[in-house]
Protein backbone atom coordinates (compact mmCIF):
# COMPACT_ATOMS: atom_id res chain seq x y z
CA UNK A 1 0.00 0.00 0.00
CA UNK A 2 2.49 2.45 0.89
CA UNK A 3 4.17 1.72 -2.08
CA UNK A 4 1.31 2.37 -4.34
CA UNK A 5 0.78 5.50 -2.45
CA UNK A 6 4.10 6.78 -3.32
CA UNK A 7 3.78 5.52 -6.76
CA UNK A 8 0.28 8.33 -7.30
CA UNK A 9 1.93 10.87 -5.93
CA UNK A 10 4.79 10.24 -8.89
CA UNK A 11 1.98 9.83 -11.59
CA UNK A 12 0.31 13.51 -10.01
CA UNK A 13 3.45 14.93 -10.54
CA UNK A 14 3.97 13.26 -14.21
CA UNK A 15 0.70 14.26 -14.92
CA UNK A 16 1.21 17.86 -12.90
CA UNK A 17 4.91 17.78 -15.24
CA UNK A 18 3.02 16.99 -18.53
CA UNK A 19 0.88 19.65 -18.72
CA UNK A 20 3.06 22.49 -17.68
CA UNK A 21 5.11 20.74 -20.65
CA UNK A 22 2.75 21.13 -23.06
CA UNK A 23 1.50 24.36 -22.02
CA UNK A 24 4.87 25.51 -21.89
CA UNK A 25 6.08 24.19 -25.16
CA UNK A 26 2.82 25.11 -27.10
CA UNK A 27 3.28 28.79 -25.64
CA UNK A 28 6.95 29.41 -27.54
CA UNK A 29 5.63 29.17 -30.98
CA UNK A 30 2.80 30.95 -32.33
CA UNK A 31 1.48 30.05 -36.01
CA UNK A 32 -0.51 32.53 -38.16
CA UNK A 33 -3.71 30.78 -38.87
CA UNK A 34 -5.72 33.62 -40.95
CA UNK A 35 -5.19 37.04 -42.06
CA UNK A 36 -7.67 39.67 -42.64
CA UNK A 37 -7.09 43.12 -44.40
CA UNK A 38 -9.25 45.70 -45.33
CA UNK A 39 -9.04 49.64 -46.12
CA UNK A 40 -11.51 51.48 -44.32
CA UNK A 41 -12.15 54.98 -45.88
CA UNK A 42 -12.48 58.01 -43.79
CA UNK A 43 -15.10 60.16 -44.50
CA UNK A 44 -17.43 62.69 -42.82
CA UNK A 45 -19.53 59.70 -40.57
CA UNK A 46 -16.97 59.59 -38.52
CA UNK A 47 -17.12 61.17 -35.73
CA UNK A 48 -13.86 63.37 -34.68
CA UNK A 49 -11.62 63.21 -31.15
CA UNK A 50 -12.47 66.56 -29.48
CA UNK A 51 -8.33 66.39 -28.22
CA UNK A 52 -7.05 66.34 -31.52
CA UNK A 53 -9.25 68.73 -33.03
CA UNK A 54 -8.80 71.72 -30.21
CA UNK A 55 -5.11 70.63 -30.90
CA UNK A 56 -4.83 71.47 -34.46
CA UNK A 57 -6.95 74.67 -33.42
CA UNK A 58 -4.08 77.59 -33.05
CA UNK A 59 -2.12 75.68 -35.79
CA UNK A 60 -5.02 76.20 -38.28
CA UNK A 61 -6.16 79.62 -36.81
CA UNK A 62 -2.36 80.75 -36.80
CA UNK A 63 -2.44 79.61 -41.06
CA UNK A 64 -5.30 81.15 -42.05
CA UNK A 65 -4.77 84.24 -40.30
CA UNK A 66 -1.08 84.33 -42.09
CA UNK A 67 -2.58 82.94 -45.52
CA UNK A 68 -5.12 85.81 -45.45
CA UNK A 69 -2.98 88.48 -45.10
CA UNK A 70 -3.21 90.97 -47.54
CA UNK A 71 0.21 91.20 -50.16
CA UNK A 72 -1.38 93.17 -52.89
CA UNK A 73 -4.06 94.55 -54.87
CA UNK A 74 -5.42 93.81 -58.01
CA UNK A 75 -7.91 96.40 -60.08
CA UNK A 76 -9.74 93.96 -61.97
CA UNK A 77 -10.48 90.66 -62.03
CA UNK A 78 -8.26 88.50 -64.23
CA UNK A 79 -9.80 85.68 -65.84
CA UNK A 80 -8.48 82.62 -68.27
CA UNK A 81 -11.69 82.49 -69.62
CA UNK A 82 -12.03 86.09 -70.95
CA UNK A 83 -9.50 85.93 -73.98
CA UNK A 84 -9.20 83.30 -77.39
CA UNK A 85 -5.30 83.37 -77.32
CA UNK A 86 -4.07 85.07 -74.09
CA UNK A 87 -5.62 86.29 -70.99
CA UNK A 88 -4.46 88.62 -68.56
CA UNK A 89 -4.36 86.56 -65.90
CA UNK A 90 -2.25 83.48 -68.29
CA UNK A 91 0.14 86.62 -69.53
CA UNK A 92 0.78 87.61 -65.90
CA UNK A 93 1.22 83.80 -64.66
CA UNK A 94 3.92 83.23 -67.85
CA UNK A 95 5.45 87.00 -67.13
CA UNK A 96 5.92 86.10 -63.73
CA UNK A 97 7.08 82.54 -64.11
CA UNK A 98 10.18 83.75 -66.61
CA UNK A 99 10.60 86.92 -64.47
CA UNK A 100 11.34 85.20 -61.18
CA UNK A 101 12.31 81.84 -62.58
CA UNK A 102 15.14 83.67 -64.21
CA UNK A 103 16.47 84.83 -60.96
CA UNK A 104 17.31 81.54 -59.71
CA UNK A 105 18.30 80.38 -63.38
CA UNK A 106 20.76 82.92 -63.58
CA UNK A 107 22.45 82.20 -60.45
CA UNK A 108 22.30 78.71 -60.48
CA UNK A 109 23.35 78.06 -64.25
CA UNK A 110 24.21 82.01 -65.87
CA UNK A 111 21.52 81.26 -68.79
CA UNK A 112 18.91 83.19 -69.37
CA UNK A 113 14.88 81.75 -69.47
CA UNK A 114 14.23 83.12 -73.23
CA UNK A 115 10.25 81.24 -73.02
CA UNK A 116 7.56 80.45 -70.63
CA UNK A 117 4.98 78.44 -71.59
CA UNK A 118 2.33 77.01 -68.91
CA UNK A 119 -0.65 75.50 -69.61
CA UNK A 120 -4.19 77.24 -69.34
CA UNK A 121 -5.71 74.33 -67.39
CA UNK A 122 -3.67 74.79 -64.73
CA UNK A 123 -4.74 77.82 -63.59
CA UNK A 124 -7.77 76.88 -61.50
CA UNK A 125 -8.85 80.38 -60.08
CA UNK A 126 -9.43 83.92 -61.70
CA UNK A 127 -7.90 86.64 -59.73
CA UNK A 128 -10.71 88.64 -58.09
CA UNK A 129 -10.75 92.55 -57.88
CA UNK A 130 -9.68 93.04 -54.97
CA UNK A 131 -7.37 92.42 -52.35
CA UNK A 132 -4.45 89.69 -52.58
CA UNK A 133 -3.62 87.22 -50.52
CA UNK A 134 -1.68 83.95 -50.18
CA UNK A 135 -4.86 82.24 -50.38
CA UNK A 136 -5.21 83.62 -53.84
CA UNK A 137 -2.35 81.91 -54.93
CA UNK A 138 -2.98 78.84 -53.68
CA UNK A 139 -6.41 78.82 -55.43
CA UNK A 140 -4.78 79.59 -58.57
CA UNK A 141 -2.13 77.36 -58.14
CA UNK A 142 -3.48 74.54 -55.93
CA UNK A 143 -0.74 71.77 -57.53
CA UNK A 144 2.63 71.18 -56.20
CA UNK A 145 4.06 71.70 -59.53
CA UNK A 146 7.64 73.48 -59.70
CA UNK A 147 8.83 75.17 -62.58
CA UNK A 148 11.19 73.32 -64.83
CA UNK A 149 13.99 74.37 -67.46
CA UNK A 150 13.96 72.56 -70.63
CA UNK A 151 16.53 73.30 -73.20
CA UNK A 152 14.80 72.99 -76.77
CA UNK A 153 16.26 73.82 -80.23
CA UNK A 154 14.47 76.28 -82.36
CA UNK A 155 12.63 73.17 -84.40
CA UNK A 156 10.60 72.60 -81.47
CA UNK A 157 10.17 76.03 -80.31
CA UNK A 158 7.94 75.54 -84.39
CA UNK A 159 6.60 72.53 -82.73
CA UNK A 160 5.33 74.12 -79.91
CA UNK A 161 3.48 77.08 -81.87
CA UNK A 162 1.91 74.62 -83.96
CA UNK A 163 0.64 72.80 -80.82
CA UNK A 164 -0.69 76.10 -79.60
CA UNK A 165 -2.53 76.98 -82.90
CA UNK A 166 -3.84 73.73 -82.98
CA UNK A 167 -5.06 73.40 -79.12
CA UNK A 168 -6.99 77.11 -79.51
CA UNK A 169 -6.55 77.60 -75.75
CA UNK A 170 -5.13 80.41 -73.95
CA UNK A 171 -2.02 78.73 -72.85
CA UNK A 172 0.39 81.18 -70.51
CA UNK A 173 3.00 82.38 -72.65
CA UNK A 174 5.71 85.01 -72.90
CA UNK A 175 9.26 85.66 -74.65
CA UNK A 176 7.35 84.65 -78.32
CA UNK A 177 5.18 86.63 -80.56
CA UNK A 178 3.83 85.07 -83.92
CA UNK A 179 1.45 85.63 -86.24
CA UNK A 180 -1.19 83.14 -87.46
CA UNK A 181 -1.65 83.74 -91.20
CA UNK A 182 -5.08 83.18 -92.84
CA UNK A 183 -4.33 79.58 -93.91
CA UNK A 184 -3.96 79.30 -89.65
CA UNK A 185 0.12 78.70 -90.08
CA UNK A 186 2.86 80.82 -87.95
CA UNK A 187 4.80 83.37 -89.59
CA UNK A 188 6.99 86.19 -87.59
CA UNK A 189 8.03 83.77 -84.78
CA UNK A 190 10.09 85.96 -82.53
CA UNK A 191 11.68 84.46 -79.47
CA UNK A 192 12.77 87.50 -76.99
CA UNK A 193 12.29 89.80 -80.08
CA UNK A 194 14.53 87.89 -82.59
CA UNK A 195 13.27 85.54 -85.59
CA UNK A 196 13.61 81.63 -84.13
CA UNK A 197 16.65 79.48 -85.54
CA UNK A 198 15.98 76.09 -86.37
CA UNK A 199 19.19 74.76 -84.29
CA UNK A 200 19.47 77.65 -81.73
CA UNK A 201 19.11 76.04 -78.29
CA UNK A 202 16.40 78.27 -76.17
CA UNK A 203 15.58 77.87 -72.46
CA UNK A 204 12.14 77.65 -72.23
CA UNK A 205 10.18 76.91 -68.44
CA UNK A 206 7.77 75.31 -68.00
CA UNK A 207 6.34 73.24 -64.84
CA UNK A 208 7.33 69.79 -63.93
CA UNK A 209 3.83 67.68 -65.36
CA UNK A 210 4.22 69.54 -69.26
CA UNK A 211 7.83 68.64 -68.96
CA UNK A 212 7.19 65.54 -68.75
CA UNK A 213 4.40 65.80 -72.03
CA UNK A 214 2.11 66.37 -69.97
CA UNK A 215 -1.18 67.84 -71.78
CA UNK A 216 0.43 66.36 -74.82
CA UNK A 217 3.00 68.74 -74.87
CA UNK A 218 5.31 65.98 -76.58
CA UNK A 219 7.55 68.86 -78.29
CA UNK A 220 8.92 68.94 -74.20
CA UNK A 221 10.13 65.58 -74.75
CA UNK A 222 12.37 65.80 -77.11
CA UNK A 223 14.59 68.87 -74.80
CA UNK A 224 18.14 68.24 -74.59
CA UNK A 225 18.51 69.08 -71.50
CA UNK A 226 16.23 69.61 -68.01
CA UNK A 227 16.80 71.40 -65.43
CA UNK A 228 14.92 71.04 -62.12
CA UNK A 229 14.77 74.75 -60.85
CA UNK A 230 12.69 73.24 -57.31
CA UNK A 231 10.67 76.20 -56.61
CA UNK A 232 6.98 75.65 -56.73
CA UNK A 233 4.67 77.78 -59.52
CA UNK A 234 2.55 78.68 -56.06
CA UNK A 235 5.60 80.14 -54.45
CA UNK A 236 6.51 82.07 -57.55
CA UNK A 237 3.15 83.56 -57.02
CA UNK A 238 3.31 84.17 -53.94
CA UNK A 239 6.79 85.87 -53.51
CA UNK A 240 5.49 88.35 -56.69
CA UNK A 241 2.41 89.62 -54.73
CA UNK A 242 4.50 90.68 -51.25
CA UNK A 243 6.89 92.48 -53.89
CA UNK A 244 4.39 93.83 -56.02
CA UNK A 245 1.91 96.36 -54.82
CA UNK A 246 -1.20 96.44 -57.50
CA UNK A 247 -1.20 93.91 -60.18
CA UNK A 248 -0.45 94.65 -63.26
CA UNK A 249 -3.77 94.06 -66.18
CA UNK A 250 -1.39 93.30 -68.80
CA UNK A 251 -2.52 93.01 -72.29
CA UNK A 252 0.06 93.52 -74.89
CA UNK A 253 -0.54 91.50 -78.19
CA UNK A 254 1.58 88.12 -78.45
CA UNK A 255 -0.42 86.52 -80.75
CA UNK A 256 -1.38 88.29 -84.14
CA UNK A 257 -4.51 86.97 -86.13
CA UNK A 258 -4.83 87.67 -89.72
CA UNK B 1 -6.58 -6.85 -4.10
CA UNK B 2 -3.22 -4.57 -5.07
CA UNK B 3 -3.72 -5.60 -9.03
CA UNK B 4 -7.23 -4.07 -9.08
CA UNK B 5 -6.24 -1.04 -6.96
CA UNK B 6 -2.80 -0.19 -9.27
CA UNK B 7 -5.63 0.30 -12.08
CA UNK B 8 -7.93 2.18 -10.40
CA UNK B 9 -4.53 4.70 -9.83
CA UNK B 10 -3.67 4.50 -13.12
CA UNK B 11 -7.26 5.60 -14.40
CA UNK B 12 -7.54 8.37 -12.13
CA UNK B 13 -3.52 8.80 -13.36
CA UNK B 14 -4.52 8.95 -17.19
CA UNK B 15 -8.02 10.80 -16.14
CA UNK B 16 -5.69 13.30 -14.64
CA UNK B 17 -3.15 13.13 -17.89
CA UNK B 18 -6.25 13.57 -20.14
CA UNK B 19 -7.55 16.30 -18.19
CA UNK B 20 -4.04 18.10 -18.59
CA UNK B 21 -3.80 17.60 -21.83
CA UNK B 22 -7.16 18.82 -22.68
CA UNK B 23 -6.79 21.93 -20.42
CA UNK B 24 -3.66 22.97 -22.21
CA UNK B 25 -5.36 22.67 -25.56
CA UNK B 26 -7.53 24.56 -24.12
CA UNK B 27 -4.94 27.30 -23.17
CA UNK B 28 -3.52 26.85 -26.37
CA UNK B 29 -6.26 27.04 -28.75
CA UNK B 30 -7.45 30.60 -27.34
CA UNK B 31 -6.43 32.56 -30.77
CA UNK B 32 -5.09 35.92 -30.30
CA UNK B 33 -5.45 38.51 -32.23
CA UNK B 34 -3.00 41.46 -33.47
CA UNK B 35 -4.88 44.77 -35.24
CA UNK B 36 -2.13 46.53 -37.76
CA UNK B 37 -3.34 49.76 -38.90
CA UNK B 38 -1.50 51.37 -41.38
CA UNK B 39 -1.26 55.34 -43.93
CA UNK B 40 0.76 56.25 -45.90
CA UNK B 41 1.76 59.44 -47.97
CA UNK B 42 -0.41 61.71 -45.84
CA UNK B 43 1.50 64.65 -46.61
CA UNK B 44 0.71 67.32 -44.28
CA UNK B 45 -2.76 66.86 -44.61
CA UNK B 46 -4.52 67.32 -41.02
CA UNK B 47 -7.96 69.02 -42.00
CA UNK B 48 -10.60 66.75 -44.43
CA UNK B 49 -10.82 67.89 -47.92
CA UNK B 50 -13.34 70.61 -48.15
CA UNK B 51 -17.23 69.73 -49.59
CA UNK B 52 -16.54 70.97 -52.79
CA UNK B 53 -13.18 69.13 -53.51
CA UNK B 54 -13.53 67.35 -56.58
CA UNK B 55 -12.12 64.02 -56.22
CA UNK B 56 -11.81 63.14 -52.12
CA UNK B 57 -14.86 65.44 -50.94
CA UNK B 58 -15.12 65.58 -47.15
CA UNK B 59 -12.54 62.87 -47.14
CA UNK B 60 -9.52 62.34 -44.61
CA UNK B 61 -8.87 64.74 -41.78
CA UNK B 62 -6.28 63.66 -38.39
CA UNK B 63 -9.33 64.19 -35.64
CA UNK B 64 -11.45 61.87 -37.76
CA UNK B 65 -9.03 59.40 -38.20
CA UNK B 66 -8.19 59.53 -34.56
CA UNK B 67 -11.63 58.81 -33.93
CA UNK B 68 -11.37 55.84 -35.80
CA UNK B 69 -8.32 54.28 -34.30
CA UNK B 70 -9.53 54.78 -31.14
CA UNK B 71 -12.89 52.88 -31.85
CA UNK B 72 -10.61 49.81 -33.28
CA UNK B 73 -8.87 50.16 -29.63
CA UNK B 74 -11.57 49.43 -27.93
CA UNK B 75 -12.77 46.43 -29.98
CA UNK B 76 -9.18 45.19 -30.01
CA UNK B 77 -6.61 47.20 -27.73
CA UNK B 78 -3.58 44.43 -29.37
CA UNK B 79 -2.80 47.68 -32.21
CA UNK B 80 0.37 48.65 -33.93
CA UNK B 81 -0.15 51.51 -35.18
CA UNK B 82 2.60 51.95 -38.55
CA UNK B 83 3.04 54.44 -41.38
CA UNK B 84 5.13 53.99 -44.26
CA UNK B 85 6.47 57.79 -45.01
CA UNK B 86 5.84 61.07 -46.47
CA UNK B 87 4.69 62.09 -43.48
CA UNK B 88 5.38 66.02 -44.96
CA UNK B 89 4.93 68.45 -47.97
CA UNK B 90 1.25 69.23 -49.02
CA UNK B 91 -0.32 71.78 -47.33
CA UNK B 92 0.64 75.17 -45.42
CA UNK B 93 1.30 72.87 -42.32
CA UNK B 94 4.54 71.89 -43.53
CA UNK B 95 5.50 75.54 -44.96
CA UNK B 96 4.41 76.85 -41.78
CA UNK B 97 5.75 74.66 -38.99
CA UNK B 98 7.75 72.09 -40.60
CA UNK B 99 6.40 68.81 -39.78
CA UNK B 100 5.73 70.08 -35.92
CA UNK B 101 2.29 69.41 -35.63
CA UNK B 102 1.76 66.14 -38.05
CA UNK B 103 4.88 64.62 -35.54
CA UNK B 104 3.32 65.49 -32.39
CA UNK B 105 -0.81 64.55 -33.74
CA UNK B 106 1.32 61.04 -34.93
CA UNK B 107 2.65 60.61 -31.38
CA UNK B 108 -1.68 61.42 -29.67
CA UNK B 109 -2.97 58.77 -31.78
CA UNK B 110 -0.42 56.46 -30.55
CA UNK B 111 1.58 56.01 -34.21
CA UNK B 112 3.98 53.00 -33.65
CA UNK B 113 6.66 53.35 -35.86
CA UNK B 114 7.33 55.02 -39.21
CA UNK B 115 9.85 54.99 -42.15
CA UNK B 116 10.98 57.81 -44.15
CA UNK B 117 9.60 59.12 -47.21
CA UNK B 118 11.41 61.09 -49.54
CA UNK B 119 9.32 64.10 -49.03
CA UNK B 120 10.62 63.86 -45.37
CA UNK B 121 13.93 65.26 -46.68
CA UNK B 122 12.20 68.27 -47.71
CA UNK B 123 13.58 70.54 -45.16
CA UNK B 124 16.63 68.63 -45.73
CA UNK B 125 18.39 66.05 -42.84
CA UNK B 126 18.61 69.30 -40.63
CA UNK B 127 14.44 70.04 -40.82
CA UNK B 128 13.77 66.34 -40.13
CA UNK B 129 16.24 66.45 -37.27
CA UNK B 130 14.32 69.60 -35.91
CA UNK B 131 11.02 67.75 -35.39
CA UNK B 132 12.47 64.80 -33.90
CA UNK B 133 11.55 66.16 -30.24
CA UNK B 134 8.26 65.80 -31.34
CA UNK B 135 7.80 62.50 -32.69
CA UNK B 136 7.38 59.98 -30.20
CA UNK B 137 7.20 57.01 -32.17
CA UNK B 138 10.54 55.16 -33.74
CA UNK B 139 11.53 56.18 -37.24
CA UNK B 140 12.90 52.85 -39.01
CA UNK B 141 14.87 52.40 -41.81
CA UNK B 142 17.30 49.55 -42.55
CA UNK B 143 18.57 50.81 -45.96
CA UNK B 144 19.13 54.50 -45.09
CA UNK B 145 22.66 54.85 -43.46
CA UNK B 146 22.11 58.45 -41.58
CA UNK B 147 25.70 57.49 -39.81
CA UNK B 148 27.42 60.48 -41.38
CA UNK B 149 24.53 63.09 -40.85
CA UNK B 150 22.75 64.67 -37.96
CA UNK B 151 20.21 61.99 -37.94
CA UNK B 152 22.70 59.65 -36.54
CA UNK B 153 21.30 57.90 -33.70
CA UNK B 154 18.18 58.55 -34.62
CA UNK B 155 16.65 56.33 -37.22
CA UNK B 156 16.50 52.15 -36.07
CA UNK B 157 16.94 49.44 -38.82
CA UNK B 158 13.86 47.83 -37.26
CA UNK B 159 12.25 47.24 -34.11
CA UNK B 160 10.93 44.31 -32.22
CA UNK B 161 7.20 44.92 -30.54
CA UNK B 162 5.63 42.34 -28.23
CA UNK B 163 1.96 42.15 -28.55
CA UNK B 164 0.16 40.08 -26.32
CA UNK B 165 3.07 37.51 -26.59
CA UNK B 166 3.00 38.15 -30.25
CA UNK B 167 6.69 38.93 -31.46
CA UNK B 168 6.35 41.51 -34.42
CA UNK B 169 9.33 42.64 -35.96
CA UNK B 170 9.16 45.74 -38.19
CA UNK B 171 11.83 46.76 -40.54
CA UNK B 172 11.81 49.61 -42.94
CA UNK B 173 12.84 50.67 -46.47
CA UNK B 174 13.40 53.97 -48.28
CA UNK B 175 13.74 54.61 -51.85
CA UNK B 176 16.98 55.67 -53.74
CA UNK B 177 17.43 59.23 -53.01
CA UNK B 178 19.61 60.18 -55.96
CA UNK B 179 17.47 61.73 -58.56
CA UNK B 180 14.92 62.09 -56.63
CA UNK B 181 15.57 64.21 -53.77
CA UNK B 182 18.33 67.26 -54.17
CA UNK B 183 21.71 66.13 -52.42
CA UNK B 184 21.57 68.82 -50.48
CA UNK B 185 18.57 67.92 -48.76
CA UNK B 186 20.01 64.50 -48.14
CA UNK B 187 23.50 64.94 -47.72
CA UNK B 188 25.67 61.91 -46.81
CA UNK B 189 22.73 59.44 -46.10
CA UNK B 190 23.85 56.36 -47.79
CA UNK B 191 20.76 54.37 -49.81
CA UNK B 192 21.62 50.87 -49.77
CA UNK B 193 20.39 47.41 -52.26
CA UNK B 194 16.68 47.01 -50.35
CA UNK B 195 17.12 43.79 -51.57
CA UNK B 196 19.60 42.73 -49.67
CA UNK B 197 19.46 44.99 -46.62
CA UNK B 198 15.95 43.36 -46.78
CA UNK B 199 17.26 39.49 -46.77
CA UNK B 200 19.64 39.88 -43.82
CA UNK B 201 17.43 41.93 -41.66
CA UNK B 202 14.68 39.18 -42.14
CA UNK B 203 17.19 36.82 -41.16
CA UNK B 204 17.83 38.34 -37.68
CA UNK B 205 14.09 38.68 -36.94
CA UNK B 206 13.35 35.50 -38.14
CA UNK B 207 16.00 33.05 -37.22
CA UNK B 208 17.61 34.82 -34.32
CA UNK B 209 14.76 36.93 -32.47
CA UNK B 210 12.30 34.28 -33.62
CA UNK B 211 9.82 37.02 -34.58
CA UNK B 212 6.27 35.50 -35.46
CA UNK B 213 5.37 37.91 -37.52
CA UNK B 214 7.49 40.30 -39.50
CA UNK B 215 6.55 43.42 -41.52
CA UNK B 216 8.27 45.84 -43.97
CA UNK B 217 7.80 49.29 -43.87
CA UNK B 218 8.62 50.31 -47.65
CA UNK B 219 8.80 53.57 -49.53
CA UNK B 220 9.82 52.17 -52.29
CA UNK B 221 6.09 52.18 -54.51
CA UNK B 222 3.89 49.52 -55.07
CA UNK B 223 4.95 49.00 -58.91
CA UNK B 224 6.38 50.83 -61.68
CA UNK B 225 4.94 49.84 -65.71
CA UNK B 226 7.50 52.43 -67.75
CA UNK B 227 10.18 51.16 -65.07
CA UNK B 228 10.26 46.60 -65.12
CA UNK B 229 13.81 46.64 -63.51
CA UNK B 230 13.40 49.30 -60.51
CA UNK B 231 12.88 48.05 -57.16
CA UNK B 232 9.38 48.04 -56.26
CA UNK B 233 7.02 46.17 -53.29
CA UNK B 234 5.66 43.92 -55.50
CA UNK B 235 9.78 42.46 -56.91
CA UNK B 236 10.63 43.12 -53.00
CA UNK B 237 8.01 40.27 -52.27
CA UNK B 238 8.98 37.75 -54.80
CA UNK B 239 12.85 38.43 -54.19
CA UNK B 240 12.82 37.58 -50.21
CA UNK B 241 11.22 35.33 -47.82
CA UNK B 242 9.81 35.21 -44.54
CA UNK B 243 8.15 38.68 -44.82
CA UNK B 244 4.78 38.21 -43.89
CA UNK B 245 3.33 41.84 -44.67
CA UNK B 246 4.81 44.72 -47.02
CA UNK B 247 3.39 48.26 -45.67
CA UNK B 248 3.94 50.30 -49.07
CA UNK B 249 3.63 53.87 -49.79
CA UNK B 250 5.17 56.66 -52.78
CA UNK B 251 3.07 55.96 -55.54
CA UNK B 252 -0.01 56.74 -53.71
CA UNK B 253 -1.50 53.36 -54.88
CA UNK B 254 -5.16 53.06 -53.80
CA UNK B 255 -5.45 49.37 -53.62
CA UNK B 256 -9.09 48.09 -53.19
CA UNK B 257 -7.62 45.45 -50.93
CA UNK B 258 -4.03 44.35 -50.13
CA UNK B 259 -2.24 42.02 -53.02
CA UNK B 260 -1.11 38.52 -51.98
CA UNK B 261 1.86 37.60 -53.93
CA UNK B 262 4.57 34.61 -53.98
CA UNK B 263 7.56 34.52 -51.89
CA UNK B 264 10.90 33.33 -53.18
CA UNK B 265 9.84 29.61 -51.87
CA UNK B 266 6.13 30.29 -52.67
CA UNK B 267 4.31 31.61 -49.43
CA UNK B 268 1.98 34.20 -49.67
CA UNK B 269 3.04 37.80 -48.77
CA UNK B 270 0.27 40.60 -48.31
CA UNK B 271 1.43 43.78 -50.23
CA UNK B 272 -0.57 46.79 -48.74
CA UNK B 273 -0.92 50.43 -49.87
CA UNK B 274 -3.89 53.06 -48.80
CA UNK B 275 -3.45 55.61 -50.97
CA UNK B 276 -2.70 59.20 -49.78
CA UNK B 277 -3.46 61.96 -47.64
CA UNK B 278 -5.03 60.32 -45.10
CA UNK B 279 -7.75 59.20 -47.12
CA UNK B 280 -8.00 55.35 -46.13
CA UNK B 281 -7.04 53.15 -43.12
CA UNK B 282 -5.56 50.00 -43.38
CA UNK B 283 -5.95 46.92 -41.03
CA UNK B 284 -4.48 43.93 -41.12
CA UNK B 285 -5.73 41.52 -38.56
CA UNK B 286 -3.33 38.74 -37.70
CA UNK B 287 -4.90 35.75 -36.46
CA UNK B 288 -2.08 33.71 -34.05
CA UNK B 289 -2.36 30.28 -32.67
CA UNK B 290 -0.03 28.81 -30.55
CA UNK B 291 -1.64 25.51 -31.15
CA UNK B 292 0.54 23.48 -33.66
CA UNK B 293 -2.36 21.22 -35.27
CA UNK B 294 -3.97 24.09 -36.19
CA UNK B 295 -0.91 25.68 -37.81
CA UNK B 296 -0.83 22.59 -39.86
CA UNK B 297 -4.31 23.27 -41.19
CA UNK B 298 -2.87 25.94 -42.96
CA UNK B 299 -3.47 29.50 -42.85
CA UNK B 300 -6.93 31.58 -44.72
CA UNK B 301 -5.66 34.66 -46.13
CA UNK B 302 -9.03 36.80 -46.22
CA UNK B 303 -8.90 40.28 -48.21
Amino acid sequence: MVNLKKYNDVSKLFVIFLTFFFVASCSKQNYVTKIEGKRIPITEKENHVPAIENFIKPYREHINKDLDSVLAYCPETLDKSAGKWQSTIGNLMADVTLMRGNIVFQAREKKNIDVCLLNSGGIRSILPKGNVTARTAFEIMPFENSLVVIALKGEQILEMIDFFIAEKKPHPLAGVTFTIDKNNFAKNILVQGKPVQKETIYYVGTNDYLSGGGDNMNFFKKGVQKFDLEYKLRNILIDYFKEVDTIPVIKDVRITVE
Amino acid sequence: MKRREFIEKTAAGSALLSLGVSLSSFETSKTRQLTVLHTNDVHSYIDPFPADHPRNANMGGVARRAALIETIRKENPNVLLLDAGDIFQGTPYFNYYGGELEFKLMSMMQYDASTIGNHDFDNGVEGLLAQMPHAKFQFLSANYDFKNTVMDGYVKPYKIFNKNGIKVGVFGLGIELAGLVDKGMYKETVYNNPVETAQDIVRILKKEKQCDIVICLSHLGYKYRDEPNKICDLKLAELTQDIDLIIGGHTHTFLDKPTVAKNLVGKEVLVNQVGCYGINLGRIDFYVDNNKSKAFEGKSIIV
